[in-house]
């Protein structure tokens, strides 16, 4: 075992893939010799060559088209969004494209590609860098979408996006690449997708989240322990498919729920987690099932980035409303 | 990759056009541009105001007191020399590194720090200020572009529209999209390639298989010329030159500059020795564009080096006020910012300006 930070835990997952498999192809801006402008290629291209790591011209919308031309001829990319703001300009290639290759082939085609790309605020980077857009990827059909919370759950859960045969967007919220290190197995092991996990058990209330959020819930557990509330922290580690399975079997002991987003609140994945307590459990409801999230404007200029966020005392605060309702 | 004679030749055409040689030296004097001395002074005392911003902007940066910087240094006749084109009725569309050209054409300096810092008041244009905000999408500027042509040609306005991108920005598809709907309209804009020679840590070589940018205005169908960069009267001449084509109605110009960052690529954790060598560096700052206009004007007896001493003052003292004036802007808060959402209020952020008001009492 190694003590790892995030950053490494997904570097470590890509040279496991690069090593198991050579129809593995890593690619993005700046990944080669530069190692990715966060370092998450640092020392890939020097270790697999410039035919397995390498750089693109600079065009999102090339790299994706690049990714789903390379499925039909055998290769598995993991490509990478150098920020998630950019997503934007290969959305196509992403949403329309290679998430419905298998729909439209009747089978015949897929694309197993992974989509890496950090996201998510408190770091104060430049405009346009932060937004958490892991709805939009959610709403299109024909994407997996998984956002690591942890150095061990990020090397997992990587593994096994990559050998998925399906698109996968693999999320890295940028607070959490270097904030904290755990152990880390150096050998290779997968963590499957589409499968919550029970952070912390509790009876009264569950608090349902993702990301860097689940960090901001762990701590808001714990002050609520203080006050006699004890919460069940769930990370849903894969925003779509959700586990619902987990989260009803949750709301059923607690019966009471709270779900926490960094991401704006219209729509997104908060909204459809609250939907489908209600429509499978809610006689099992004391209260309504409230929402802490950012509000709806665009993702804030850097120093009104940290009042913007949500933080633990929001969820403490939320998860009180419910308790007491 | 083995060329044929045809795509060579084309190729072929584009070479660099230069005025001024590393010696200072006219070596093109047919196409010397009409610049008064006064005109000329000008342009040295905004490369060497530039030179010094910049060096202030990093350290200030390195501070913690600026936030967002991508330096300049190495740009400077690029940037100076054809924002000195433009008249004020021009539209600037700039990228993350074009603030020089924007403080020139009416962006005064504490603004700029405002936007470095993420500060919304950056984004606030003055009145007759003809700039937009600094794009961050790469290549988002360049069709943007396409439409402020358009729309100046349709309001019979003397003026151009002008963009810059890099030469990783070159190999966007907007880029394309950019040059070929101004050309398909016939809209007067300049599109402007600074190229520095990295996209980050990607060298230009990597970017494609054309031996210059210059060229990529022949698949639009529209004029293209390749400059050297740090030569700040080419520059200008070269600019000079797409403003009056686009006035004529004879159409947009692709205009690339050979050009070098001598910095990191921005302040954020660039670290230049990963991917590119000293010996690189150094030829490179052998082209100063300083270097060479200082010899050039220093011959014809217009420049010396207490001129050069006062202005180096005169900037440092400007930033120092700049940087205070931009302290005092009020904090930015949430609140304020909801209301910029929208010309109307919707109810889901009425509800949320309630809550974000309790927030930020506290
Ligand atoms: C659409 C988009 N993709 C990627 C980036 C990240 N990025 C910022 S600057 C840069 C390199 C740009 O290089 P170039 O166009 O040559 O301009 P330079 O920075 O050298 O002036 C990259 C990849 C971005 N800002 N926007
Ligand atoms: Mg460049």
């Amino acid at each position: 075992m190694a003590q790892m930070t995030m950053i490494q835990a997904i570097t470590d997952a890509m040279r496991n893939e690069l090593k198991n498999d050579e129809k593995v192809l890593v690619f993005g801006e700046d990944v080669g010799q530069n190692g990715g402008v966060f370092r998450a290629t640092e020392g890939l291209q020097k270790e697999f060559g410039e035919d397995r790591v390498f750089d693109t011209p600079l065009a999102e919308s090339g790299i994706g088209g690049l990714a789903s031309g390379l499925s039909v001829t055998g290769f598995r990319s993991v490509m990478e969004i150098q920020f998630f703001g950019f997503v934007f300009e290969t959305f196509d290639a992403i949403a329309a494209q290679m998430a419905r290759i298998r729909y439209r082939s009747g089978g015949v085609y897929n694309a197993p590609v992974t989509i890496r790309s950090p996201f998510g605020g408190g770091v104060k980077t430049p405009e346009l860098h932060a937004d958490s857009l892991e709805g939009l990827m959610a709403q299109s059909p024909g994407l997996k979408v998984v956002i690591p919370s942890s150095p061990y759950d990020a090397k997992g859960l990587l593994i096994s996006a990559i050998r998925d045969n399906d698109p996968v967007v693999f999320l890295e919220h940028m607070k959490l690449y270097r904030s904290f290190r755990e152990e880390v197995p150096e050998e290779e092991y997968t963590l499957p997708l589409g499968k919550a996990e029970v952070k912390r058990e509790g009876s009264d209330i569950t608090i349902v989240t993702y990301g860097a959020m689940v960090h901001a819930s762990l701590k808001a557990a714990e002050a609520l322990e203080k006050d006699g509330i004890s919460a069940e922290v769930i990370d849903l580690r894969t925003v779509s498919p959700i586990d619902i399975e987990t989260i009803i079997q949750s709301v059923e002991k607690t019966n009471r729920a709270i779900v926490v987003q960094e991401a704006q609140k219209q729509a997104g994945i908060a909204a459809s987690v609250v939907a489908e307590i209600n429509e499978r459990a809610i006689l099992s409801l004391e209260a309504p099932v409230l929402r802490v999230t950012a509000p709806d404007t665009v993702f804030p200029f850097a120093s009104a980035e940290d009042v913007w966020l949500p933080n633990h005392k929001d969820v403490v605060a939320k998860a009180k409303q419910v308790i007491e309702f | 990759m083995e060329k044929t004679k045809e795509l060579q030749q084309i190729e072929d055409q584009f070479q660099t056009f230069q005025i001024l040689d590393e010696e200072g030296k006219i070596v093109n004097e047919e196409a010397m541009p009409e610049l008064s001395d006064e005109e000329m002074k000008e342009l040295m005392t905004r490369m060497v105001y530039t030179r010094i911003w910049d060096q202030r902007a990093i350290s200030l940066n390195r501070q913690g007191r600026l936030g967002f910087y991508a330096p300049v240094a190495g740009q400077e006749a690029s940037m100076i020399g054809s924002q000195f084109a433009l008249e004020t009725q021009d539209w600037i569309l700039p990228g993350y590194r074009d603030i020089p050209q924007i403080h020139y054409h009416g962006v005064p300096l504490d603004q700029a720090f405002l936007w470095s810092r993420g500060h919304f008041m950056g984004g606030q244009m003055p009145e007759g200020v003809r700039v937009m905000m600094p794009q961050i999408i790469i290549g988002a500027q360049i069709t943007q572009t396409a439409g402020v042509a358009m729309g100046l040609k349709k309001n019979k306005e003397d003026a151009v529209a002008i963009t810059y991108t890099g030469d990783g920005g070159a190999s966007q598809g907007d880029f394309y999209e950019g040059m070929n709907f101004a050309g398909a309209f016939n809209s007067p804009a300049i599109f402007v390639v600074q190229n520095n020679r990295f996209a980050i840590s990607v060298p230009v070589e990597k970017q494609s298989a054309a031996r210059t940018i210059a060229q990529k205005a022949v698949a639009a169908g529209i004029h293209g010329v390749q400059v050297d960069g740090m030569d700040i009267l080419a520059v200008y001449a070269a600019t000079k030159e797409a403003r009056k084509r686009g006035l004529e109605d004879n159409g947009p110009t692709l205009i690339e500059t050979l050009t070098y960052r001598y910095g990191p690529h921005t302040m954020a954790g660039d670290d230049p020795t990963r991917y590119r060598t000293s010996d690189e560096d150094d030829a490179w700052e052998k082209k100063d564009p300083l270097v060479r206009f200082r010899k050039f004007l220093e011959s014809k007896d217009l420049w010396t080096e207490e001129e050069e001493e006062k202005i180096v003052e005169q900037a440092k003292e400007d930033i120092k006020a700049a940087i205070k004036k931009a302290d005092g802007a009020p904090k930015q808060k949430v609140t304020d910012l909801i209301g910029n959402m929208g010309e109307d209020l919707p109810a889901n952020l009425k509800e949320q300006l309630e809550y974000y008001k309790e927030k930020e009492s506290k």
